[in-house]
């Protein structure tokens, strides 16, 4: 009879209340403020459906097995068939110990009784949760389906990169390869804030996932975070999905306090240098070369963004460029999307810790512009021709977010300048740079 | 007289023209509004003047170095 007159409304308690309106408003500000609504939307709707409870779209199950080591008898039970339990609630009393619940969820069967002899490993009840653990359990929802073979094994993510490859223009970066620095000191702002992470109590593992949200990369900070720190994936991911949105807010102060008017007015030459087809096709070969060799953890993102990239310039492979450029991102992301979206309820997300995991993602966004607008500073130290230090900004990734805001700053500081492909050159390093840097991490721990 | 001549910076499209030729503009006016990779940027006058050549048309696909405007001042 489990679940035969159960509504959602005995299950609901104020945070799935609070959870509904953070879905909501991301809704709103998807549709209403058009804030990468590609993005907010689902992900919006991922959470409204999460946290209207018994819904099973994101449950999994797990065997709560005789953990004693000793063949032992059963003195009592302490839960039924449906029970709501916290982590470490007692679920049976054993002659030698207690066996406790791991995770919150509800029990979904009690496989022995009162004075019943259990052996070692045996499985005496079964659970469900919504939790992300790093237990042994198994997808029983929809999207916990999804969401186990499509992120957990790390094959959304990559797939997402090889279509952002066929969508980048490597051409300005290749034109100007001055802005690969740019592109790697912004990458400061993870190390940074993976240090901060560090200093607030996040284990190594956690802290590498936080500290990647610094690298403005959707799929990269959920690879990283899939592989070292899964419980925290629905609040890293939508902390790098939000300030990526918000790129035009956090970076204008940032480069402001940091440049003076003058430099902002420093003028660059819209012309950069053709690049040649044969060099466009070169490119993502040579480089996937190089960068899987010296980080080879990086090898699924890196190589996926370069054959995605090669589709694109080759010439002869149209039709899987055009695929990758439009259905295919779009059907990833619907997955992507709403199955971060379906990570974040009530329980997981209103902890202290995720309030924390998002001050370090601003404090990352943070110091990456801030790295990548010196670096720019420091290059005019010994540049004839100068650049515009907000260049440097762009380095952050976020394609093309930052990359436009650096536009729309120079244009505002002299109409004549138009930096928007001065920008991509440091933008499209940027992401390069925040994949290296995952590969990096995962080299690191894991 | 001061000659101000506006190039195309990028390749893209021209979405809307807002001025004509002979009008006067003041700095920081949006001329046009040129579409390229996906966004819709203005391009500005640099100085206050008057225009004295316009050579795009709305729906125009235009290269970099192309003349937009040219601007006395």
């Amino acid at each position: 009879m489990f679940g035969l007159f159960e509504t959602g409304f005995q299950a609901f308690w104020w945070g799935n209340a609070l959870m509904l309106l953070i879905g909501g408003a991301l809704i709103y500000l998807g549709i209403t403020k058009k804030m990468e609504p590609l993005l907010l939307v689902p992900i919006g709707f991922g959470i409204l459906l999460i946290n209207l409870p018994l819904g099973g779209l994101m449950d999994y199950e797990l065997q709560i097995t005789n953990t004693t080591g000793v063949s032992t008898k059963v003195i009592s039970l302490e839960v039924d068939e449906g029970d709501r339990i916290g982590d470490n609630d007692v679920i049976l009393t054993l002659d030698s110990g207690e066996i406790l619940a791991p995770v919150y969820g509800r029990v979904k069967e009690v496989r022995v009784s009162s004075g019943e002899e259990v052996k070692p490993g045996e499985v005496v009840a079964v659970m469900i949760t919504t939790a992300q653990t790093p237990l042994p359990t198994k997808p029983v929802g929809l999207l916990s389906r999804i969401f186990a073979f499509g992120i957990m094994w790390q094959v959304i993510p990559p797939l997402i990169f090889l279509c952002l490859g066929a969508l980048t223009d490597f051409g300005p970066m290749i034109a100007n390869p001055r802005t690969l620095l740019l592109g790697a000191a912004a990458q400061f702002g993870v190390y940074f804030a993976f240090f901060m992470a560090l200093l607030c109590g996040f284990n190594m593992a956690e802290a590498c996932s936080i500290g990647i949200i610094g690298g403005a990369e959707g799929p990269t900070t959920i690879y990283v975070t899939s592989l070292l720190a899964p419980q925290i994936i629905g609040s890293t991911a939508v902390a790098c999905y939000t300030y990526m949105a918000l790129v035009p807010i956090i970076q204008p102060p940032i480069i402001n306090l940091l440049t003076t008017k003058k430099e902002r007015a420093i003028y660059m030459k819209p012309q950069l240098r053709e690049v040649s087809s044969t060099e466009k096709i070169v490119f993502p070969i040579v480089a996937s070369v190089i960068v899987i060799l010296f980080v080879p953890m990086s090898a699924p993102l890196i190589g996926m963004m370069m054959v995605g990239n090669l589709f694109t310039t080759c010439g002869v492979t149209d039709r899987l460029s055009k695929t990758a450029q439009t259905a295919f991102i779009d059907i990833l992301t619907i997955f992507l999307t709403l199955c971060i979206g379906a990570t974040l309820t009530a329980a997981n997300f209103l902890q202290p810790r995720t309030l924390l995991v998002f001050l370090l993602g601003v404090v990352a966004f943070g110091t990456a512009t801030a790295a990548g607008v010196l670096m720019a500073k420091l290059m005019n130290l010994f540049l004839k021709e100068k650049i515009n230090p907000m260049i440097g900004a762009a380095g952050v990734s976020a394609v093309p977010m930052s990359a436009r805001v650096v536009q729309v700053m120079g244009q505002k500081a002299n109409p004549r300048n138009f930096l928007l492909m001065h920008a991509m050159g440091p933008n499209v390093a940027g992401a390069i740079g925040a994949a290296i840097a995952g590969g990096i991490f995962l080299g690191m721990v894991g | 007289m001061a000659q101000e001549v506006i190039e195309v910076p990028i390749t893209g499209k021209i979405i809307s023209v807002n001025f004509k030729s002979g009008d006067a503009v003041k700095e920081g006016d949006i001329l046009c509004l040129l579409e390229s990779m996906k966004m819709e940027n203005p391009i500005l006058a640099p100085v206050d003047g008057t225009i004295t050549q316009l050579e795009i048309a709305t729906e125009q696909v235009v290269k970099p170095g192309e003349i937009i405007a040219i601007i006395d001042y």
